[in-house]
């Protein structure tokens, strides 16, 4: 993976910039010594590192519009950060940019319950947000499995999902406003707490553009009641194909569970190894939650039982208690753990068509003996979005490349069958180059032109989401 | 009018064009300025190019008939669930509504309060731009965020980014059962606070609408015990409302095509607001008549011919579009919510940037 020299121009400058930045900055928004700027140099995908000119720690809007506007004056790079959770990369530096991060912005700036949103600054952590309205029996609905730790701002920069998505949507579906500031400083607001946009979805297009448009500063959130309840099955069956066969009745049934995960033979066996979760011994495994009251639940459990009877399961297990409940998620919630014990590994995100995953599982099986490697697959199953994950060992020479490789054909075989390469990680520079496979010159140059209208000098995370050479000319100004 | 047989011949008579085209689906969703250029339809675009009932995915081309994927997805118990209004007769035009100017127009029903706008449940699509050349953006997953969302750019511009061409949606199952309940009686404000109260209940209301002078009314749906179980507990937690009964009508398609307007002279306007503002902005409005949908996030105005709404609102939080009035009205009064200058500088760039010679229902949206 390749990252653009840094501008050499911009490097001798670097004095005269970090003056300007500390007279527009309090002294403690502005880091410059090596030492602490270390804990940004990369963000989750920890394979690719590099110091930065400096990082700045904005409290406030107005502190995010003055860095903006100098670095635009000054033509420096800069790298938006909520809290450095990307899997893809997305706030990796350079050494020639200023990293923008937002974690100091986590204020709660109105709850209105009766007209169900919340504003909150953007580097709020995901799950504080529900924290902030479940005492009156509210949640923020999008859940990314790093919710614990993940900001507002890079949720919105990735258009994140989570496992509940199947319900109740990703982050754009429950997005209703930003405060955007434009690489030229510029305060904007697109949206707020009221439905459509007035004219050009310009919202819609700022949610996922990876931090290339602007910098969200504040988000106006829809936030829903939350369910009386909810409890799992966990089914066990003898092949990805019936599992697979039993997701399509399922949905096609007229249900619509708040998820349905998928865990392979490889991460069934790694998990039970690590959490001890008491899973059967089988091929292939679905844990299926639905929602509602104690009754509503049952009836709905009753119809999913006697889908998944014409499948045959050879395990079945119904929670009907919180414990039980826990223990069926148990695996689920360990199986990164799990891998992380058998070494390092890459977390693919590749969404497919639904009616595709026997034969993806089957193709990813054979790629991966290929290779040599070990891959094993979880997932959110009800939508298609998996989640392999290639096991190796960083302290091999050539490990890493042979994973990554592994992970480039198995991303190419997603686009293939129909999908896509990331379902909720985003592009960032992990993929980038694989972008020329599921997009032609032409639908990669329509949005160039955004970027183009938004930020006209390509100075925000410009080396992500889209191949170098395709934006070589843009960057060099 | 050109009509071109298929996205090919589409994109050369947009590459080989020198004068502008005003775009039709079904032309039955008419609003915006008014445009005189050569019409260019999307209607001979049509069929199901994919449908896989059991992934919940339907791609359809541009010029299909919207009651044709209506009968195709009903026939395996399906929908699109964002209850595509019919504004024909608010309009007062003929035809059949095309899939393409449903997205064109974002065009989104009751159900928008549970299951979102069309905007939502759009997961790919395909246009024709401004220079001829075909973009394909989004795909047929439902969980995609493999480069920008130009999706949701074009769902609701009016054809004044592109021409398009294939829409990918995701579905939903329709439901066991449907059940309304109505109050009656309610003031404006009393109504609002009735149906907030309903949609911040944990019983998944999937319409809130009221009709002054008629009632307010709740729609349920799912399988038929959910219902029967959550139409009792919103009857309890509604009775400091009055009485709520069961309907044994069903309202909501007058409520989605805005019936009681039909036949009645005056313009009609579209307020997008944060529900609890709705009765207060109504007031202020002085109308003749107003119909809330989306818990009151929708109101549906009927005001004399030839009124400036928003100067007579003032300021507030949303937007108000003016869906009918005379063409001479339209061109005084901009139809669409005028944008503050920096959002209306990045719009210009945008539409520069995808129709550089401006062909495409040149100002519609000004």
């Amino acid at each position: 993976m390749d990252m653009p020299l840094p501008d050499p121009a911009v490097l001798s400058r670097r004095t005269r910039i970090l003056d300007r930045l500390a007279q527009v900055l309090p002294a403690d928004a502005l880091i410059i010594d090596p030492t602490e700027t270390r804990a940004y140099e990369c963000d989750a995908l920890t394979a690719y590192r590099c110091l930065p000119l400096a990082v700045t720690l904005p409290r406030t809007t107005a502190e995010v519009a003055a860095i903006l506007r100098l670095c635009h004056d000054e033509g420096v790079k800069v790298i938006p950060r909520g809290a450095g959770t990307s899997l893809a990369g997305g706030s990796l530096p350079t050494a020639d940019a200023v990293v923008l991060g937002v974690a100091r912005m986590n204020a709660v700036l109105e709850t209105d319950y009766a007209n169900r949103f919340i504003r909150v600054q953007s580097g709020r952590t995901n799950l504080s947000v529900t924290g902030a309205v479940e005492a009156e029996g509210f949640f923020y609905a999008p859940d990314p499995s790093s919710q614990l730790a993940c900001a507002i701002a890079g949720n919105i920069g990735m258009n994140s999902g989570g496992a509940h998505c199947l319900k109740y949507g990703v982050t754009t579906n429950n997005l209703l406003g930003v405060t955007l500031v434009t690489m030229q400083g510029e305060v904007l607001e697109l949206g707020g707490p009221y439905s459509d946009a007035p004219g050009l979805d310009l919202l819609g297009v700022v949610c996922g553009s990876e931090g290339q448009l602007g910098v969200v500063t504040e988000a106006t959130l829809r936030i829903l009641p939350k369910p009386e309840g909810a409890r799992p099955v966990l089914m066990g069956f003898a092949s990805n194909e019936v599992a697979g066969a039993c997701v399509s009745d399922i949905i096609k049934g007229g249900l619509l569970p708040v998820a349905i995960e998928f865990m392979d033979r490889p991460c069934i066996e790694a998990t039970e190894a690590f959490a001890h979760a008491g899973y059967p011994d089988c091929e292939a495994l679905l844990i299926v939650e639905v929602e509602g009251s104690p009754a509503e639940i049952d009836d709905q459990l009753a119809r999913i039982k006697t889908i998944a009877a014409r499948h045959a399961p050879v395990a079945y297990r119904e929670s009907t208690s919180e414990d039980e409940s826990r223990r069926i998620w148990l695996g689920r919630k360990s199986a990164f753990g799990a891998m992380g014990q058998m070494g390092d590994y890459i977390c693919l995100d590749g969404t497919i068509p639904v009616s595709e995953l026997a034969f993806v599982l089957r193709r990813i099986a054979e790629l991966t003996a290929d290779y040599g490697l070990r891959v094993a697959n979880v997932f959110h199953a009800g939508d298609g979005n998996m989640h392999p994950l290639i096991i190796f060992n960083a302290n091999a020479p050539g490990d890493l490349e042979k994973a990554e490789a592994l992970g480039a054909d198995i991303l190419r075989l997603c686009v293939q069958v129909g999908g896509c390469l990331t379902g909720e990680h985003g592009v960032g520079v992990e993929k980038r180059d694989l972008m020329t496979v599921q997009f032609t010159p032409d639908d990669l140059e329509a949005q160039l032109r955004v970027k183009d209208v938004f930020d006209p000098k390509w100075l925000l995370n410009p080396a992500k989401v889209f191949p170098l050479h395709v934006t070589a000319s843009r960057r060099a100004g | 009018m050109i009509t071109p047989d298929s996205e090919a011949a589409l994109a050369e008579v947009v590459a080989q064009a020198t004068t502008p085209f005003a775009l039709l689906g079904g032309g039955t969703r008419a609003i915006g300025r008014p445009v005189v250029a050569t019409p260019l339809s999307t209607r001979a675009l049509t069929g199901i190019a994919l449908y896989e009932p059991g992934a919940l995915t339907l791609v359809v081309r541009a010029g299909t008939r919207l009651a044709d994927i209506t009968a195709t997805l009903a026939a395996e118990g399906q929908r699109l669930p964002f209850e595509v209004p019919d504004l024909r007769a608010l309009l007062s035009r003929d035809g059949d509504s095309t899939i393409g100017g449903v997205v064109a127009a974002n065009a989104s029903g009751p159900r928008r309060v549970q299951a979102g706008a069309c905007r939502d449940s759009l997961i790919g699509l395909r246009f024709v731009d401004g220079t001829g050349t075909v973009i394909r953006n989004g795909g047929r997953v439902m969980k995609n965020v493999t480069g920008y969302d130009l999706v949701k750019l074009l769902a609701g511009s009016h054809g004044t980014l592109g021409v398009l061409t294939e829409l990918a949606f995701k579905l939903l199952p329709i439901p066991e059962t449907a059940t309304t309940l109505a109050l009656t009686g309610l003031d404006d404000a009393t109504a609002i606070a009735a149906l907030s109260a309903a949609l911040t209940s944990p019983f998944e209301v999937s319409g809130a609408a009221h009709l002054p002078g008629q009632a307010t009314y709740l729609r349920l749906e799912g399988f038929a015990p959910s219902v029967a179980y959550r139409a009792g507990c919103l009857q309890s937690l509604l009775s400091r409302f009055g009485a709520v009964d069961t309907d044994p009508h069903d309202p909501w398609p007058a409520i989605r095509d805005v019936a009681p307007f039909h036949g009645q002279a005056g313009d009609v306007w579209r307020l997008s607001v944060k529900p609890g503002d709705a009765p207060a902005l109504v007031a202020r409005a002085g109308v003749r008549a107003a119909l809330y949908d989306w818990g009151g996030g929708l109101v549906w105005l009927l005001t004399d011919e030839g009124r400036d709404l928003r100067a007579a609102l003032g300021p507030f939080t949303g937007h108000a579009t003016l869906m009918r009035a005379s063409a001479a009205t339209r061109a005084r009064i901009a139809p669409f919510h005028p944008e503050p200058a920096p959002l209306a500088a990045l719009t210009h760039g945008l539409r520069a940037r995808f129709d550089p010679r401006a062909l495409f229902n040149p100002g519609l949206m000004s």
